[in-house]
């Protein structure tokens, strides 16, 4: 169990490292940073007083060094556009992108399951029919177009919902809150109803065909044999042998999450971490690029180990081997 | 009954066989497949069927902005899907902005398969370590969400590129953005392919013969392969339109200038509060159709050739 | 252990026929088996793969899946017909009156759950006893089935046991209810051949003290001979031949028996060649008309291509081979 806990650290820990190679080569090589960061007129002194200081000179491998270093301890250089400290900025908008992820995870999960086990139990029926042509349409249309929508009827038509910023939030430490203010969680309703909904379909489908897949194996036709009821064998030995990839699949899909809040966050001007990366792309700002990209690569990989840790503990069978 | 009549044609072998027989029974799938084509042909003559060239200004004018559909009062019969606030027609900025959405899909399926199909032949055939590389990069790029490899290298690309040419290199860049990001499944299936074949005796034979062994594999493993490449690609060609639809409604894709559907439903969007609708319903509706008949097809494409379905 | 009074006959299969509906229309996979057993009785089921054996178990428990379906005929059991009941009395007669054994372990066992659990759940369900009985009963029964140590082995998983012992497992839940029919397919071939004569000696015995009859669905003739009391040799959904086991081995009276005494191996012969049988079962698709066995049989007349033969009785048994036919048409 320990040789299996070190061994993935240490494969995170070199993900993190070539993650970090490419953000470095992103932030050094692409353009010109001193050209970047200093007005147009500026004179010869200070480009190259701007290039000792970022460690211009050194040779490549210290520079690399210098950028790891930074990042572990927070450090990502200053932004080209807002001439601000990197990490500051992420600092700020983690907490409401990390927020919306949450939300839409739990609103996709208690929708999507629950959705994907009744079409797996009753694959011929009408409501079957319906959700799995509505699920075939959810995966046809694109996010944004979706969030579009909801923003025309809920926001435009009914006027029941805002449909922009975060609303009031509260300051615990340095961490902001929405969860507990009125408008906070008015607020964010549509987003994470919008970034779910992608995700409830893939759930949905991934929890039927999964199902379908256990409800015919061996061990539910010898339960099937041994007349245990239909309860016993769609929820006692169906479900659990369901659950195990589907959590596997979830813990991933909470890192594509992640990631597609950068729609959300575009489509509602969601404050969160996606924004202030569209904005940044939109305009080559490249130390907030590899910023983004570092923190994203952490997030994805702590996932990818928790997911990988949870599977041991929960399945039998990994538990007695190891 | 009898089934066997040598020698058949192949076409009566593709006609009797289970993927023609689900596809002319699905009433869905042919559906769909009438669609796309319809999509596909209206997009390929736009130059010819648009009613206006949208993107030429000398024909704008802002008389004509801001008019809706025919049907609604107001409407005006020159255009009938309305304009937008540039008086540019929709109908015709549909058809223009198909076309581009179609052809940087296609594009990238194609290069992302060729490319993918390359790969994969050459990691399962040498193995080793130039295997261990590729796969290695492979592993990485799809733990990372497809959109947002795209988004970076986009925006690696707008960095290293001069800002003047941000609009017009657009189409490069987004093509090839694409292509990165999809050609990891292709290369693969192929390469699991190859692997299982290479250590199969003909090719052996063939190299005691002297012939060269990676051009048997070529010829021997492609047919085989092929069957699941085109469910995936055709599974990516939903994708890859999606994606474009996203960069360009996220605003790093194709510019206003050379709108595909995605940038005119960002457009749109810009005004959606002012009442004008339909600049970005018609083409959100348009894009929605296309990828709908494109995953419909991958489904039927995918279920007739899963042998597990059988 | 007392046995309740039942008819002679505990399951009694008349003129079954089961098709599966594809689109070349509906094919005959099993067409118009009849054979009776009596309690307690081990009953044989031997053929090539394909020809009917495992369908006519499944349609039995009712576990028969779309696009299969009992076309023809009926099935009675303690005096009831059952082929048409109802989806919740059928599963309440499964387990507690019919039980089956299907033929991987491995894939039996639910992994995720422990032996007993599994145990306890089915005994429960089928008898009014709380979770202690229950679980006491479970480790009487894996005593039975031999399995050493059972009180600590009742709380552990499928995967820590071995091939042998999860077959040994799986005969425990199938008679925890004490069934009067034992369905047991292929229960054997999944396993070792050091282990199989165990399994079977104690299937054997189990159903013995449990009083239940077995139908023994194999492939393999040595299987029959070491187990069964009396065999129906099956061949393209037919049953050509049924009687004592003894009786059809020494003396097999349809042709297609007689093949397949013949090919098994001797220690001792002087063949140079393994006797064979030319040829291969019909396809579904391909039936010729007649006899199914037309086109392999060394002895075939002409009437067995244009008419199929009728089961007939013979001695304590019955075959099905124009033969045997008082009239010759």
């Amino acid at each position: 169990m320990i040789a299996f806990v070190l061994r993935r650290l240490i494969q995170s820990v070199l993900v993190m490292l070539a993650v970090a190679l490419i953000a470095f080569t992103m932030f050094r090589f692409v353009g010109d940073p001193v050209n970047s960061m200093l007005p147009e007129n500026a004179s010869s002194e200070q480009r190259t007083q701007l290039s000792e200081q970022l460690g211009l000179d050194r040779p490549v491998i210290v520079q690399f060094a210098r950028f790891v270093t930074g990042a572990v301890q927070g450090d990502f250089g200053i932004s080209y556009r807002n001439k601000r400290p990197v990490a500051e900025m992420i600092a700020e908008r983690l907490p409401a992108t990390l927020e919306l992820v949450l939300a839409a995870a739990v609103f996709a999960l208690s929708l999507g399951v629950p959705m994907g086990i009744y079409t797996a139990l009753h694959p011929k029926g009408v409501i079957s029919n319906l959700l799995q042509t509505v699920s075939l349409i959810g995966i046809s249309v694109p996010t944004f177009v979706t969030g579009i929508l909801l923003i025309l009827v809920f926001s435009v038509w009914l006027n029941w919902l805002p449909s922009f910023g975060r609303g009031d939030t509260v300051q615990l430490g340095w961490w902001s809150t929405g969860f507990l203010t009125w408008t906070g969680l008015k607020s964010l309703v549509l987003p994470a109803v919008m970034l779910g909904l992608f995700q409830i379909t893939l759930i949905m489908r991934l929890v039927r065909a999964e199902m379908m897949e256990v409800l015919r194996s061996d061990f539910v036709r010898f339960a099937r044999a041994r007349g245990l009821t239909n309860g016993a064998v769609h929820f006692g030995h169906a479900l659990g042998n369901t659950l195990m990839p589907v959590i596997t699949i979830v813990g991933l899909q909470l890192g594509s999450m992640i990631a597609f809040a950068i729609i959300t966050e575009t489509v509602f001007q969601w404050p969160g971490m996606g924004l202030l990366f569209i904005q940044a792309v939109s305009f080559a700002d490249i130390p907030v690029m590899s910023a983004y990209l570092v923190m994203v690569a952490l997030m994805f990989v702590a996932i990818n180990m928790i997911v990988d840790l949870l599977y041991f503990a929960i399945d039998p069978r990994m538990s007695a081997s190891a | 009954m009898s089934m066997e009549s040598y020698p058949q044609s192949r076409l009566s072998i593709f006609l009797e066989s289970d993927l023609y027989y689900r596809f002319r029974t699905s009433r869905i799938t042919v559906s769909a497949a009438i669609v796309t084509a319809l999509i596909l042909l209206a997009a390929l003559l736009a130059p010819w069927i648009a009613p206006h060239t949208p993107f030429d200004v000398t024909t704008l004018s802002l008389w004509d902005s801001e008019l809706p559909p025919v049907w609604v009062e107001g409407g005006d019969p020159r255009f009938v899907l309305g304009t937008d606030n540039q008086g540019r027609d929709v109908l015709s900025a549909i058809l223009y902005g198909s076309r581009i959405s179609l052809f940087v899909g296609f594009v990238s399926v194609a290069f992302a398969m060729v490319i993918g199909i390359v790969i994969g032949l050459i990691s399962g055939y040498f193995g080793g370590a130039i295997d261990a590389f590729f796969m290695r990069i492979a592993d990485v790029m799809l733990s990372f969400p497809t959109i947002l490899v795209a988004l970076l290298v986009s925006g690696i690309a707008r960095g290293a590129l001069p800002r003047e040419m941000h609009d017009s290199a657009a189409l490069v860049v987004l093509v090839f953005a694409i292509t990165i990001t999809t050609w990891v499944q292709y290369a693969r299936t192929v390469r699991s392919s190859t692997m299982v074949e290479r250590s199969r005796e003909y090719v052996y034979a063939a190299q005691l013969v002297g012939r060269q062994p990676f051009a048997i594999l070529f010829s021997h493993i492609l047919p085989n392969v092929m069957g699941p490449v085109l469910v995936i690609a055709t599974i990516n060609l939903a994708m890859a339109i999606l994606i474009e639809a996203t960069l360009s409604f996220l605003g790093v894709g194709m510019p206003p200038t050379n709108p595909s559907l995605g940038t005119l439903i960002r457009v749109g969007n810009e005004y959606l509060f002012s009442g004008v609708w339909w600049v970005v319903i018609f083409p959100s509706l348009t894009l929605v159709v296309l990828v709908l008949a494109v995953n419909l097809l991958g489904d039927w494409l995918r279920d007739a050739l899963n042998p597990k379905l059988r | 252990m007392t046995l309740a009074y039942v008819p002679q006959t505990l399951l009694s299969v008349r003129d079954l026929s089961i098709c599966f509906d594809t689109r070349y229309g509906p094919l005959r996979a099993v067409d118009g088996i009849t054979f009776d057993l009596a309690p307690g009785e081990i009953l044989g089921m031997v053929g090539e793969s394909g020809a009917g054996k495992s369908l006519t178990g499944a349609a039995i428990t009712g576990l028969l899946e779309r696009p299969g379906r009992i076309d023809r005929g009926e099935i009675h059991f303690e005096g009831q017909r059952i082929d048409t009941l109802g989806k919740d009395e059928m599963r309440r007669l499964r387990g507690r009156k019919i039980g089956a054994i299907f033929q991987d372990p491995l894939t039996s066992l639910n992994p995720l759950m422990t032996v007993g659990q599994q145990l306890i759940q089915t005994i429960r369900t089928h008898l009014p006893l709380n979770r202690d009985a229950a679980r006491t009963r479970a480790i009487d029964l894996l005593m039975e089935v031999g399995i050493p140590a059972p009180d600590a082995r009742v709380d552990q998983y499928p995967h820590e046991f071995s091939g042998g012992m999860r077959q040994r497992v799986v005969i425990a839940l199938a008679l925890c209810a004490n069934p009067a029919l034992v369905i047991a397919d292929e229960p054997t071939t999944a396993l070792d051949v050091s282990i199989q004569s165990q399994i079977l000696e104690l299937l054997r015995k189990m159903c013995r003290d449990h009083g239940a009859a077995v139908i023994l669905v194999t492939h393999d003739m040595g299987v029959i001979a070491e187990t069964a009391d009396r065999v129906a040799v099956m061949y393209s959904g037919r049953i050509v031949e049924i009687g004592s086991v003894e009786k059809v081995f020494k003396d097999p009276r349809h042709p297609y028996t007689a093949g397949l005494m013949q090919s098994i191996p001797r220690i001792g012969s002087n063949a140079h060649r393994l006797a064979q049988i030319e040829g291969a079962m019909p396809r579904l698709t391909a039936l010729p008309d007649g006899c199914a066995f037309n086109l392999r049989c060394p002895r075939a007349m002409d009437i067995c291509y244009r008419q199929k033969p009728k089961s007939q009785a013979l001695g304590d048994g019955q075959v099905a081979c124009h033969l045997f036919q008082e009239e010759l048409a």
